[in-house]
């Protein structure tokens, strides 16, 4: 704990945030709120434009116009290098390297960005794999471990640069079934813990039980947020309804 | 004398190779080393800015490496060799007096740049986009991110592509004699073609033959060597999760408390 302990965590705003791949609009004013601390789960169907507003928030996908705000902050503005040793961010094909250890994955970052010694990076970086479980993994390479251990590896990679905020896309949706629960446990001790966490899903279940505000897209628009209870008990935008009507 | 024989002396007359084979230990090899040597490090340096100028997004970037690119990849390495060693000589001249040799390097590293260039470049337009992305999201800038996480990948695919260019590379060295060496300067080819045309005997040049052999034949296996060991690498048996599920992050909670001051307890 001790070494992870320092972070702090800061609300998250996305202000009407435009985004076209030329005649394509992927986003058409998108709005979403999440406070300091709170885990936001992103819901809708497949090429509603939620993984791509995910990486608006940590400007990998740089937005036509609107505006994303940390503590109440623009970071548009900001340097996006900076800005996105800031946001921990985890992907659906984990995206580690694989010519590299699992520990060397988790100290890359830490040597060439946060300037720590090798033996510092090291140490940090064996901490973290601890809190996930996988100590025992540190010198293996990420081809040798199971879709579930990688993604377990991705979290603390992305955790182990103290970010304030943790973005998930579809975090669990490339692993084989048995596996997703360890995935998501994670996850929900994250959320659990304070972080303010933005998580793309397919997993109703843990949008219900974990998120403190469920967000509906579709067509590059939330067209509906608020509390899951409200959300998944008491939908009222029609396209909603057709969507959980499908879903759940 | 049988044509039998005959054929045998011209080729396998072993005091003739007794005798070349000093010259061919202490002169032949090693200039053969260093020019095949020193053009592949110069030629590969040359490929990698090739490369990342051939992937850029700046059209005054790929444009000029597309061209050099075509050029000489397109002309023969003899006339390349000619065309450098003699156009430039005025110039090395300036640099490093009358001497053939650095040109000839030259020469060599900018033939071999142009094929290793487009050898990287496929190595790196392999790597997934993701690897990108995950190294961008994590803050490293666009050249950090192909430095430390793009290339190496890039690079490591074509391994094999790339020892087969220093294989090539060794055997285009003996072009080199064209551009007239100094007698401490000759390569194997140059000194067994020189005891050849001395004798009238080709075991000579044989025996440089039997040189250029024992360097290529084994790089040709280490690229077998390699290429397996990179197909395993990938293939590698995906362990049953041992993973713990979530039985193993249950407890007490496993993870950072960023901010223990949160909203309502769930």
């Amino acid at each position: 704990m001790t070494a992870t302990a320092t972070t702090t965590s800061v609300s998250l705003g996305v202000r009407d945030v435009h985004l076209a791949f030329g005649a394509n609009r992927v986003l058409r004013g998108a709005d979403l709120d999440v406070a300091f601390g709170a885990t936001a789960c992103v819901i809708g169907p497949s090429g509603s434009g939620k993984s791509t507003l995910l990486r608006t928030i940590n400007r990998l996908i740089e937005p036509d116009s609107g505006d994303v705000l940390l503590d109440g902050r623009s970071v548009l503005r900001d340097d996006p290098d900076a800005l996105r040793q800031r946001i921990g961010m985890v992907f659906q094909q984990f995206n580690l390297f694989p010519h590299m250890s699992v520990l060397r994955n988790i100290t890359l970052a830490l040597r060439k960005l946060k300037k720590l010694s090798e033996d510092e990076a090291v140490q940090l970086a064996r901490a973290q794999l601890d809190l996930v479980g996988l100590a025992a993994k540190a010198d293996s390479r990420p081809a040798h471990l199971s879709g579930g251990q990688q993604q377990r590896v991705a979290i603390a990679r992305a955790l182990a640069l103290q970010p304030q905020i943790m973005l998930f896309d579809e975090a669990t949706s490339a692993l084989d079934p048995e596996l997703v629960k360890g995935v998501l446990a994670l996850m929900a001790d994250l959320s659990a813990g304070g972080m303010t966490m933005v998580v793309v899903t397919h997993e109703m279940g843990f949008a219900r039980s974990v998120a403190d505000t469920v967000a509906f897209m579709d067509h590059g628009v939330v067209l509906e947020a608020g509390e899951p209870a409200a959300i998944f008990e008491a939908p009222e935008h029609p396209r909603l309804r057709r969507f959980l009507s499908q879903v759940l | 004398m049988d044509p039998l024989s005959t054929l045998w002396e011209t080729f396998f007359d072993t005091d003739s190779m007794r005798e070349a084979l000093p010259e061919m230990l202490t002169v032949g090899l090693p200039n053969t080393l260093i020019l095949a040597v020193s053009a592949a490090l110069l030629g590969s340096l040359l490929g990698m800015l090739l490369a990342i100028a051939g992937i850029s997004r700046t059209r005054w970037l790929r444009w000029p490496a597309r061209v050099y690119t075509d050029v000489f990849r397109g002309l023969p390495a003899a006339a390349t060799i000619l065309l450098i060693g003699v156009g430039l000589a005025p110039l090395g001249m300036e640099i490093w007096g009358p001497n053939p040799y650095p040109l000839g390097i030259l020469a060599l590293s900018l033939i071999a740049a142009a094929y290793i260039g487009e050898i990287f470049r496929a190595g790196i337009q392999s790597v997934e986009v993701a690897q990108l992305e995950g190294a961008r999201a994590l803050g490293f800038s666009w050249g950090e991110a192909m430095r430390l996480v793009i290339v190496p990948q890039g690079v490591r695919r074509v391994l094999p592509a790339w020892v087969n260019q220093l294989i090539a590379l060794i055997k285009d060295s003996s072009l080199v004699y064209f551009l007239g060496l100094l007698a401490s300067q000759r390569e194997l080819f140059r000194i067994g073609q020189d005891y050849a045309a001395n004798t009238g005997n080709q075991s000579a040049l044989l025996l440089a033959g039997l040189f250029y052999l024992a360097l290529t034949v084994p790089l040709t296996h280490a690229v077998n060597w390699i290429d397996r060991r990179l197909r395993q690498g990938r293939t590698v048996t995906v362990h049953p999760d041992d993973d713990g599920g979530p039985a193993a992050l249950a407890g007490e909670s496993a993870l950072p408390r960023p901010n223990p001051t949160r909203k309502d307890p769930r």
